[in-house]
């Protein structure tokens, strides 16, 4: 259940009031190099990137954007885990990383694959402001080619303390361009 | 960074009575739209189609487990998406459409699930690059949607 359903279990199913779900950036259309949000205000309780991306390379169908974080300047420490279940259509399987400079979280297309097909991921980043725990995230990506394609779920842990103030993504230090449709799209839940 | 609230519900359809067919037509202004379905269904799957689509022109990939093993599988060149009810138990599924109204990408479907003894991820595509207009959620094997099912559409705004 992703973050929002969640609250609206908790509601008893009621619609989340509009105000308390607001769009706070979006980075789109052609971009190149590293994707980056900086100052992050702290004010709500719960971030949320809905993203669709298809990226410039064509010598891949598929790509996956790395996270980093920080507070003030991003952390390129080994710092970072995850977890991912995983569906290939054909087979399913789990992997991990440990202490890791950054993990894959975010699915693209790239221009090896046809035109037209672009990669969604929805990832929940919770509890970023807290000065008192480690960072936990969990996204829901993928990617369906008719034929081919997979299904990402995972788990982030950024292991500090400070509140997330800046994110960044890139592919692996590759910075692909971005094809004009692509988004990155960050919203703030409140709490109360 | 420019703000704006969003999050936004459209339309809620409960079912009065047993219902072949739920149809959403009036949802623009919005980058991407939630649909969230609890309910039953006679027999089948629901089956989800934008525009009035009926052609060949969906696929999807899903990831499952139902309580002893986990699997991944995926339909091709299929007549619709799908939305996984069952007719005895309650079921959950929530749909991200994610940026609908592009008039120059294929059209992507996040979705989570839960029925009768399993959970599911999938991402189902519709291999079109028309605006989405209308969302058709039809019983499928000519059966119906059960009374009391709850369909509801949200509509979510990028800055």
């Amino acid at each position: 259940m992703s973050l929002i359903l969640g609250i609206l279990a908790q509601s008893g199913g009621a619609a989340v009031a509009a105000s308390s779900y607001e769009s706070i950036a979006t980075i789109t259309g052609n971009t190149s190099g590293t994707i980056t949000f900086t100052s992050i205000p702290q004010t709500y309780k719960h971030l949320q990137l809905r993203c669709i991306l298809r990226t410039v390379n064509s010598s891949y169908t598929f790509l996956n954007y790395n996270i980093r974080v920080g507070n003030g300047s991003i952390d390129t420490g080994s710092n970072y885990t995850y977890h991912r279940l995983y569906g290939t259509g054909s087979g399913s399987g789990s992997s991990d990383g440990g202490a890791n400079q950054s993990a894959g979280l975010l699915a693209a297309t790239s221009t090896g694959s046809p035109d037209y097909y672009f990669a969604p991921t929805i990832l929940d980043i919770l509890d970023y402001s807290s000065t008192n725990k480690y960072k936990t995230m969990r996204s829901l990506g993928g990617y369906d080619l008719n034929g081919s394609g997979g299904v990402y779920f995972q788990s982030f842990l950024w292991m500090n303390n400070s509140g997330i103030d800046t994110m960044q993504f890139n592919v692996g230090g590759a910075s692909p361009e971005t094809v004009g449709a692509s988004h990155f799209a960050l919203y703030g839940i409140k709490g109360v | 960074m420019a703000a704006g609230s969003t999050y936004t519900p459209i339309a809620t359809n409960t079912l009065g009575s047993n219902t072949a067919t739920v149809t959403f037509n009036s949802f623009s202004g919005y980058t991407d739209l939630m649909l969230i379905v609890t309910g039953k269904i006679s027999t089948g799957f629901a089956l989800l189609r934008f525009n009035s689509d009926s052609g060949n022109n969906y696929s999807r990939t899903y990831l499952g487990g139902d309580g002893s093993s986990a699997y991944s599988s995926r339909n091709s060149n299929v007549s619709s998406n799908y939305i996984s009810l069952d007719s005895t138990t309650v079921a959950t599924a929530i749909n991200q459409i994610m940026n609908y109204s592009n008039a120059t990408t294929y059209k992507t479907v996040l979705a989570r699930e839960s029925a009768t003894g399993q959970a599911q991820a999938q991402i189902s595509l519709w291999r079109n690059t028309a605006a989405i207009t209308q969302i058709d959620i039809t019983a499928g094997s000519a059966g119906t949607l059960t009374a009391g099912s709850t369909f509801t559409l949200y509509g979510i705004l990028a800055a």
